[in-house]
């Protein structure tokens, strides 16, 4: 789960890291109040969490109040990457002199946590490893044993000559490692990190990913900005479903996110386009049908259903009861295409036999026959 | 012969108490599995489909012998039930539970480390040897004895692949599902030599999917140390880049995370990549 600039400062400021002052509003006067208290020129950030805001304009300088009320405004009123923007972040304007990068991330492939450190701080972090890789310095963490001393001069030795600014650099790793750890994040990141004309080093831009596996800690999912995504994935994922939505007109439900994801692939292969990525998850209960249904009914290039089901921890007659009752409660304006099998197919069989619904007796069939309805005018 | 469970498979359910838990513990049964402990804490003294159910892992792991375990726990105590498990000295432990934070894995995974225990999952359907015995939640009848390995990071995208397999007469030696979360036990890296090794499996079939860099580690193994044909999936090719994958993530995967890398790492190693898992048992029968 991305969570909002401000509210990673939040965090890293709990754990003592310097920030650059600032504070978060939401309306013009309100920017125009504290850049006055500020008394000196502002960034004013919008609080989207899309990448390239800065470069969609959403990041701008105002020299005075004034002009800091104008540009909230324009901000303010800006759509990022199809996201409103609802609030900005006021921060002093630093003097630059260098700039730097921390991250901390888990490392699937070393099954450790990995800390960054580079001296080319401020652009992202892709793109210095594919153009400067000497620029990136990399340590390894075992959870178990946690962050040693000798990790940390590993990091920060590259970026300073001066033994007080590798030994302030070396706390915030530290810092930045616990914060990652005690909030469940899936990655921890300051970029950049600046060394300021007058020797001080602020997080002037952080970012935070919490592990959604960890979101049953209430303090972390409280985190969650529901305007900050797409509505129907949030609708979604708050009954339990998994749902990405794609500009095709073959929707699926399916269970497990494997055979989602072949799905999807063999309508494409068969010609169609799929309008989704929908995986109802294990131990589906009925309820988690008619959600689904009633997600996809509100796309509205859908022109055919494919339901999809191999049932393991999922039963099929769960998923006909969730069929039966979305279409008792719900018009689905055409055709929807069944295929069932696995844990308790024929009890689901027998349920929906009285149904219009189409029957396939293999994914193949299921997927030709879907693509065929969604090709028709 | 078989990987991992055979003849002398002994198991004992965490969490048998439960909805899930007690629904497959029958599933189990009824393949013919010998299921014979069960462990619910606070709940000794209970029988589940005639399993006596223990308060811990040493108590059950001491008075049954069971060798196996597998976990329906769910995912908040899930951690905890597989430190239980690895402390009690149990051979192989099936985590079937989804939504085990990525961290408490990480730390799973180097607690393991040297340890006699080997883990499947978590976020897995389980390990079958078909007619052997069942660890888990996939639909026994589909599974059917031969000579066909399979590996797969998916659950019900298994049981797909292992039913076009059976319905074109190519049994499996054994099927397992290593998991669908970031951080898991046993890697393909972990399974193919165990297959490499195994008298009774003659070709393996690998069922990845996007995200990581484990397709790439298989394919270099497949290509330096493997003689048994390989065949493949990849599911993804659909799917739309970026939606999971965190920032600083990306430099350690270095850009290798999509379909058609892993298509072309494990094309270069021999292996037959098919486009659709129907297309899998023909590609079999060529190697073959």
């Amino acid at each position: 789960m991305k969570i909002h600039e401000y509210q990673a400062k939040r965090i890293f400021a709990r754990y003592g890291i310097l920030l650059p002052y600032g504070k978060i509003c939401d309306t013009p006067e309100e920017a125009r109040k504290i850049t006055k208290k500020i008394k000196k020129p502002v960034v004013i950030k919008a609080q989207v969490q899309v990448g390239g805001r800065g470069k969609a304009g959403g990041i701008k300088l105002a020299k005075n109040p004034d002009e800091a009320k104008e540009l909230a405004k324009y901000i303010l009123s800006m759509k990022i990457k199809g996201i409103q923007v609802k609030k900005v972040m006021v921060t002093e304007a630093i003097d630059i002199k260098e700039e730097f990068y921390i991250g901390v991330v888990i490392d699937r492939a070393e099954k450790k946590i990995a800390l960054i450190t580079s001296e080319a701080g401020g652009v992202e972090i892709e793109e210095v490893a594919r153009e400067t890789p000497e620029k990136v310095h990399k340590a390894r963490v075992d959870p178990l044993i946690g962050l040693r001393s000798y990790q940390i001069q590993k990091l920060v030795a590259p970026l300073f000559k001066d033994k007080e600014l590798q030994r302030e650099t070396g706390w915030i790793i530290r810092k930045v490692y616990q914060a990652f750890i005690e909030n469940d994040c899936s990655l921890a990141e300051i970029n950049p990190l600046v060394l300021t004309r007058d020797g001080k080093l602020l997080a002037c831009d952080t970012k935070i990913n919490i592990d959604d596996n960890a979101l049953f800690h209430e303090k972390l999912a409280n985190l969650r900005d529901p305007n900050a995504e797409d509505p129907l994935e949030l609708e979604a994922r708050q009954s339990d479903l998994s749902y990405v939505g794609l500009d095709g007109n073959v929707a699926c439900i399916v269970n497990g996110a494997g055979l989602a994801m072949t799905t999807m692939d063999i309508i494409k292969l068969y010609g169609g386009e799929p309008a989704n990525f929908l995986d109802v998850g294990g131990s589906s209960s009925p309820e988690k049908v008619v959600n689904a249904m009633r997600i996809i009914l509100t796309n509205k290039n859908v022109r055919a259903i494919l339901i999809n089901i191999f049932g393991g921890i999922t039963r099929c007659d769960d998923i006909a009861a969730g069929i039966i009752e979305a279409m008792n409660k719900m018009e689905v304006p055409y055709p929807i295409v069944v295929r069932l099998t696995g844990t308790n197919k024929e009890k689901a069989r027998e349920m929906l036999a009285d149904t219009d619904l189409t029957f396939a007796s293999s994914f193949a069939e299921g997927v030709k026959k879907a693509v065929e309805f969604a090709g028709k005018k | 012969m078989s990987i991992l469970v055979n003849k002398d498979t002994k198991v004992c359910v965490q969490g048998i108490t439960g909805r899930d838990g007690s629904f497959h513990t029958k599933g189990m049964i009824d393949y013919g599995t010998p299921v014979i402990a069960g462990v619910t804490p606070g709940k000794r003294g209970q029988e589940i489909h005639g399993v006596p159910v223990f308060n811990t892992m040493n108590e059950a792991v001491k008075t049954t012998k069971a060798n196996t375990s597998v976990i329906y726990v769910p995912a908040r105590f899930a951690p905890d039930a597989i430190y239980e498990a690895i402390d009690a000295g149990i051979k192989l432990i099936v985590a079937i539970t989804e939504g085990i934070p990525t961290q408490e894995m990480l730390k799973i995974y180097n607690y393991l480390k040297g340890k006699p225990t080997t883990m499947i999952g978590p976020n897995s359907s389980g390990i079958i040897t078909p007619g052997i015995a069942k660890v888990g939640i996939m639909p026994g009848i589909i599974h059917k004895p031969g000579k066909i390995g399979v590996v797969s990071r998916s659950g019900t995208l298994t049981y797909e692949v292992v039913n076009q397999l059976g319905n074109a007469g190519l049994g499996q030696s054994t099927c397992i599902s290593i998991g669908g979360d970031q951080i898991v036990g046993m890697t393909f890296m972990d399974i193919l030599p165990l297959f490499e090794a195994d008298p009774d499996t003659n070709a393996v079939v690998l069922i990845g999917e996007i995200g990581g860099t484990d397709e790439e580690l298989a394919a270099s193994y497949i290509k330096a140390e493997m003689h048994k044909p390989v065949v493949s999936f990849i599911a993804g090719r659909a799917a739309p880049a970026g939606k999971r994958m965190g920032h600083a993530g990306a430099i350690i995967a270095g850009g290798t995370g999509t379909a058609e890398a892993k298509t072309k790492a494990l094309e270069e190693a021999g292996v037959a990549v098919a486009r659709t898992p129907m297309e899998i048992p023909d590609l079999l029968k060529e190697k073959l």
